[in-house]
């Protein structure tokens, strides 16, 4: 008879653990939004996020610089890591022999692992030298950062577009290209645009190797060659030295608000493209 | 005519781009591994920061992906079982499969934000190593959980009818029959969060702080990681004071990109073994 009751424990226990996944998400949401909130409330909604000052010691916070340099930064990032992107997947599914896609792909899985510090570092020696910290130097690691996410989730879908269409496109005389630009690729494009989705939410999270050569000075940035700082430079730097309840650290916790519910957008989009893709 | 030389163009645009992505990583790993490699010696290896060495990091690094694992191993492969073995199409699943994407995708620093406020302060009162392995935890599970799943998704179906047809209970299945086969694959995934483990940065420079002197003992005092001691190395200390930090910090470096290198080739030995066996 036990073994019956184990078979209904053990039910009841996996469904838990599959709980826990929503239970932090719900927890993450909680915790920052209720530490956030006084800062909402007592500067304001539309002045926190227009506001174009950010002083401690004055007790402003307005984050709108960070909010542009994060936009200018990541739009910068994918403006040059989708067409090298989307050309290398379009290598690794349909143009590559067997032993370059070998090479290659390796290659993509070490980037995804390669720490963030260390891209950081690299920026700091090879890329800041040239143009100083500034936005620019951000894009440029940035770039080299999303690169795998775009290249492998891009590669997926165009391997996922079903071999008739590529064979109906020969057999109608198109060329090898012709078959890639005018019918996989089509077929292809709510898989990339999930890649592009993901690569912008990569982009906007990046924290360490971002604040190591951005520069981190808090104004609005004018060119791509003027320093600034993203939403998560702000809270590496300024989390460890902000005395919990202060209004600085309630502002902190909104600034991780809206970056929760920029991601969580970015997301709920990628999940319903996915969705409607497979479907 | 002018179809063909259009795909010369193209297909030629296609291979730059492979070329540039292989030598893109070169660089960053040749160019670490040239400017850090004279920093490992054995003094570097097993020495604290403050006779220059990076011990500290190397038994923060390990105490972290321990408690990491530890934490995120049974919870991940509870859910993969879940998922594969019990769910329906309904909305409680549809609910699930929505919060481990998201999860996947919120920023390390937003986990950071949350261990901080959660762990640190309100559980356990100070911002140390077992703060940051919870952190880590959560942040690593929805890697664990798409990674065992797949193992799972990969046992044939076969094995499970054979054992149900037995008589066994559908627990007993999956405790004798499923899990053991997938176990390879479970393997691989706990790797692969180790993985993430190692490299994450910005969630425990938040919720663990960086305290590079200190030999961690117990779970409740600060430490260090490698990629938060470079960081520190690179950062904290202004080069103009001390040049020989930044070799030291391209040292941690080396040292951080073997550990990916070797893990990412235990990964494709797994699969491609198991790949094999599955095939036989």
């Amino acid at each position: 008879m036990s073994r019956y009751l184990v078979d209904k424990a053990g039910r009841r226990l996996v469904f838990l653990a599959a709980l826990v996944a929503i239970l932090i998400l719900l927890l993450i949401a909680l915790f920052t939004f209720k530490e956030g909130l006084p800062a909402f409330l007592k500067i304001g909604f539309v002045k926190f996020i227009f506001g174009t000052k950010w002083s401690v010691a004055g007790g402003e916070f307005g984050i709108l610089p960070f909010i542009l340099a994060s936009i200018y930064v990541t739009l910068g990032a994918l403006l040059l890591s989708v067409p090298l992107g989307v050309s290398c997947a379009i290598f690794l599914a349909e143009v590559a022999p067997h032993r370059a896609r070998e090479i290659v792909r390796p290659t993509v899985e070490l980037l995804v692992g390669i720490p963030s510090v260390v891209y950081g570092l690299v920026g700091m020696l090879v890329v800041v030298p040239r143009m100083g910290d500034s936005l620019l130097a951000a894009i440029i690691v940035l770039t080299v950062m999303v690169l795998p996410t775009i290249i492998s989730i891009s590669e997926d879908s165009l391997r996922a577009v079903p071999h008739g269409y590529k064979e109906g496109a020969l057999a109608l005389g198109a060329t090898h290209w012709q078959a890639i630009w005018h019918v996989m690729l089509p077929q292809a494009r709510s898989g990339i645009a999930t890649a592009v989705i993901l690569g912008m939410g990569r982009a906007i999270g990046e924290t360490m190797a971002m604040i190591m050569v951005i520069g981190n000075s808090i104004i609005i940035p004018t060119s791509p060659l003027s320093p600034a700082r993203t939403l998560t430079g702000t809270l590496a730097m300024e989390l460890g030295y902000a005395s919990p309840g202060s209004l600085h650290w309630s502002a902190l916790f909104a600034t991780g608000v809206v970056l929760f519910i920029l991601i969580l957008a970015l997301n709920s989009i990628a999940f319903i493209q996915r969705r409607e893709g497979e479907g | 005519m002018r179809a063909r030389v259009t795909q010369k163009l193209a297909f030629g645009i296609t291979w730059a781009a492979g070329i540039i992505t292989v030598l893109v990583l070169v660089y960053i790993i040749g160019y670490v591994i040239a400017t850090g490699w004279r920093a490992i010696t054995p003094d570097f290896l097993f020495r604290p920061p403050s006779e220059g060495g990076i011990s500290t990091a190397i038994v923060g690094t390990i105490y972290i992906v321990v408690l990491t694992i530890a934490i995120a191993t049974p919870l991940g492969i509870g859910a993969a079982i879940y998922l594969t073995e019990y769910a329906t199409e309904n909305w409680i699943t549809r609910l699930v499969r929505y919060g481990i994407e998201t999860l996947a995708g919120v920023p390390s620093i937003v986990f950071g934000l949350f261990g901080f406020a959660l762990f640190a302060l309100s559980l356990l009162g100070t911002r140390c190593l077992l703060a940051g392995a919870l952190t880590l935890a959560c942040l690593v599970l929805p890697t664990m959980i798409r990674a065992s799943e797949e193992a799972i998704k990969a046992v044939p179906v076969s094995i499970r009818e054979a054992s149900l047809a037995l008589g066994a209970t559908r627990w007993q299945t999956i405790r004798h029959a499923v899990m053991p086969a997938a176990l390879p694959g479970v393997m691989t995934a706990i790797i692969l969060s180790i993985g993430r483990t190692v490299e994450e940065t910005a969630c425990l420079y938040v919720a663990m702080g960086i305290n590079p002197l200190n030999m961690p003992i117990s779970p409740l005092s600060g430490g260090t990681t490698l990629s938060l001691h470079l960081y520190y190395l690179a950062m904290e200390v202004p080069f103009t004071i001390e040049p020989m930090f930044m070799e030291k910090a391209m040292g941690t470096g080396v040292v951080l990109i073997l550990i990916i290198i070797i893990i990412n080739s235990l990964t494709h030995w797994i699969s491609s073994r198991y790949a094999a066996r599955m095939i036989r």
